[in-house]
């Protein structure tokens, strides 16, 4: 299989997905390390890559990968890195540069069991509140997750765009039942898939302010070796991209970084609303347990029950509108989580109606079964 | 000569922003900078398609000084960002500053797989024996039995020969010099830069403001003279025995071979993965064998 030609549907698992996604979406270079259950992503990859005039590199750790892909993304090309917990801990130090400096690039996490070596071939919802705030320092950043390998493809090409259009790094939170779930997916045609590429700048070299605000909150980016030479650096920088240490300089710059994501926010925020017209119960949920969670919401109607369910696939910045509404309008909202409750901590955070929240944390390395959440919504 | 120097200055350096350095009065980074100028000089590459890529401390300002293409990563990272730099455009020039600590310690791994994998990348190591910028702490070749900020009773570990290093780790180039042959510092960097694959030039330099201060070496230009008296050409030092090579270190080309260049060897991979490519469509057209696609 190449970069899809023509709308096909395939029988694909999440991994594949992802990497078809990238491909559609442009991207040209990836640097990983092995890691279970993300290792399809580099597997394939490294076949995939080298047939469309990109690079593939296996580096010596998880944080080398990120190092490269930043400097491939640097150099102008779109890149990419796919691991697992162990390695997504790894590549929080450069995920930061990343931030900071402004270059786009997709960052996977296929989530297992932690902490540590954890659960390596078991799934778990553990690492959420990490990729948002993993890195040190306040940073902006995306999060965005994927709960069928329909949305493994379609979702990877949004975090490109993302990434290409607000110049920050975007993390895709996969898990491992649907990185190794096989579905039958149409994957579109090329023609038909929008993509979104960085902008460039239009100024000659010497006008270039390479970390200018604009309207948009986004400067134009200029690839190394394109005649506009400039200085990037992991340091708070003026919009010259040199050190600063003057209060205002450096308050106009992090205000901006966090700003673009604002700006951005009716773009950036995805969620997925399924019966919730005259729900009075909801569950929200994301990853592949909102697969369960829809199966669950299902049962319950066929029993009577109002139930609706809140998919988010935008983790972070926050759903808040969509979920502040859910809440206000159901009596009580489930969320059945494979974690102690990460995302249930940023819906109590935004519960102003002071709705019943019911968690549901699974965490022994399976997944939350539609029966589970069922009962939930029975025993209401 | 000092015209030549004017020219460096005016064509090289960033005269807009960030003057004076942020180097200590003596440091041998200066010397470095002027060399890796002169190389580059000599050398014609444009300024468009040189990438300078550092990590952090004193080094790693090197970049924010220089009219290039340049990148102030993260602490020992350097030539992981070089790494993405040059695969995703390989006709740049790209060459990584770093310092002891910097290579060696925090990014010792990144350091010894560069030099592995045989990318056509250039580091220049500037071997100071300590992190200056952050006060002077022992690194990986602080000597054995030196003081430090952190080693006040004596330091109780063993040094790194970072040129040694790189050597069996399987770099195509390496050389060792120090900031008082500065000529011949601007030579094997000539060299290091021209060398198809991995390059390293170690630089022995002072940091006469910690290590040198600490262990009473000096002060700079005592320091620097010092490098005088106990390099040794490589061809000389060959011929020395251990015991008359005490206290001394060698200087010039220690390691210069021919090995395929992984820049230029991944094209193959492309070209195999076509001929893949056209080799299972052919096969599927002949059989009707339909994998994956309904």
């Amino acid at each position: 299989m190449g970069v899809s030609e023509g709308p096909r549907k395939v029988l694909l698992q999440g991994n594949e997905a992802i990497v078809q996604g990238a491909l559609a979406a442009g991207c040209r270079f990836f640097a990983g390390y092995p890691i279970t259950p993300a290792s399809e992503i580099s597997e394939i990859l490294s076949v995939q890559l080298p047939l469309v005039g990109g690079t593939f590199i296996q580096m010596e750790d998880e944080i080398a990968s990120m190092g490269a892909i930043i400097g491939a993304s640097l150099a102008g090309v779109k890149s990419m890195t796919a691991t697992s917990g162990p390695g997504f801990s790894l590549i929080q130090e450069n995920l930061g540069y990343a931030c900071i400096t402004e270059a786009p690039c997709v960052i996977v996490n296929v989530m297992r069991g932690g902490p540590s070596t954890g659960l390596p071939t078991n799934v778990a919802q553990g690492d959420v509140l990490m990729a948002r705030w993993g890195t040190h320092g306040d940073h902006p950043i995306i999060v965005l997750s994927v709960s069928s390998v329909s949305e493994c493809f379609s979702v990877t090409i949004k975090a490109f765009n993302l990434s290409e259009k607000f110049r920050v790094p975007v993390i895709i939170l996969s898990d491992e039942v649907v990185a190794h779930t096989r579905e039958s997916v149409v994957l579109p045609n090329q023609s038909e898939i929008q993509v979104f590429d960085r902008i460039t700048p239009s100024v000659p070299p010497e006008w270039y302010k390479p970390y200018a605000d604009n309207n948009r909150g986004v400067p134009d980016m200029a690839a190394m070796g394109d005649g506009y030479r400039h200085h990037v650096t992991g340091l708070v920088h003026d919009e010259r991209g040199f050190p600063t240490q003057q209060p205002k300089e450096v308050e106009q710059f992090l205000n901006r970084l966090h700003s673009k994501i604002t700006k951005g926010f009716s773009e950036i925020v995805m969620t997925k609303s399924f019966d919730m017209e005259d729900a009075d119960v909801c569950v929200i949920a994301y990853g592949s347990v909102a697969r369960s969670a829809m199966r669950a919401i299902k049962d319950a109607r066929a029993q009577g029950i109002k139930a609706g369910m809140v998919q988010l696939v935008t983790l972070f910045p926050f759903p808040r509108k969509v979920v502040d509404s859910a809440l206000r309008q159901c009596k009580a909202v489930i969320i059945p989580e494979m974690n102690m409750g990460q995302i249930s901590r940023e819906i109590h955070r935004v519960n102003q109606a002071g709705t019943r929240i019911i968690k549901h944390n699974r965490i022994d390395g399976h997944l939350i079964t539609p029966n589970e959440i069922l009962k939930h919504l029975i025993n209401l | 000569m000092l015209e030549r120097a004017e020219l460096i200055r005016q064509e090289y350096l960033r005269h807009d922003k960030k003057f004076p350095h942020v180097w200590c009065p003596g440091c041998g980074n200066g010397i470095v900078m002027n060399a890796l100028l002169r190389a580059i000089h000599h050398l014609e590459l444009p300024k468009d398609n040189v990438v300078l890529a550092s990590g952090i401390g004193c080094s790693g300002r090197l970049p924010t000084y220089v009219d290039f293409n340049t990148i102030h990563t993260t602490h020992g990272r350097a030539l992981t960002f070089a790494t993405g730099v040059k695969l995703a455009k390989p006709q740049l020039t790209v060459i990584t500053v770093m310092g002891d600590g910097d290579a060696t310690a925090i990014g010792g791994n990144h350091f010894i797989h560069a030099a592995r994998r045989n990318l056509n990348l250039t580091a220049i190591i500037i071997n100071n024996n300590t992190y200056g910028m952050t006060g002077g702490q022992y690194s990986p070749t602080t000597p054995y039995g030196s003081k430090s900020t952190t080693s006040v009773y004596g330091h109780v570990e063993h040094a790194f020969n970072i040129a040694e290093l790189a050597v069996v780790a399987g770099a195509s180039f390496v050389a060792r010099g120090t900031v008082y042959h500065a000529n011949h510092l601007n030579t094997m960097i000539q060299q290091a830069i021209t060398k198809r694959g991995f390059s390293v030039v170690e630089v022995i330099s002072n940091c006469h403001v910690q290590h040198g201060r600490r262990n009473k070496l000096g002060n700079a230009v005592q320091m620097i003279n010092s490098f005088k008296e106990n390099a040794v050409l490589v061809s000389k030092a060959e011929k020395m025995t251990a015991e008359e090579m005490k206290g001394k270190f060698s200087i010039g080309v220690l390691c210069d071979v021919e090995k395929p260049v992984s820049t230029e060897e991944y094209d193959r991979v492309r070209q195999a993965a076509q001929t893949e490519a056209i080799r299972i469509a052919e096969e599927k057209a002949k059989n009707g064998v339909k994998r994956y696609e309904e």
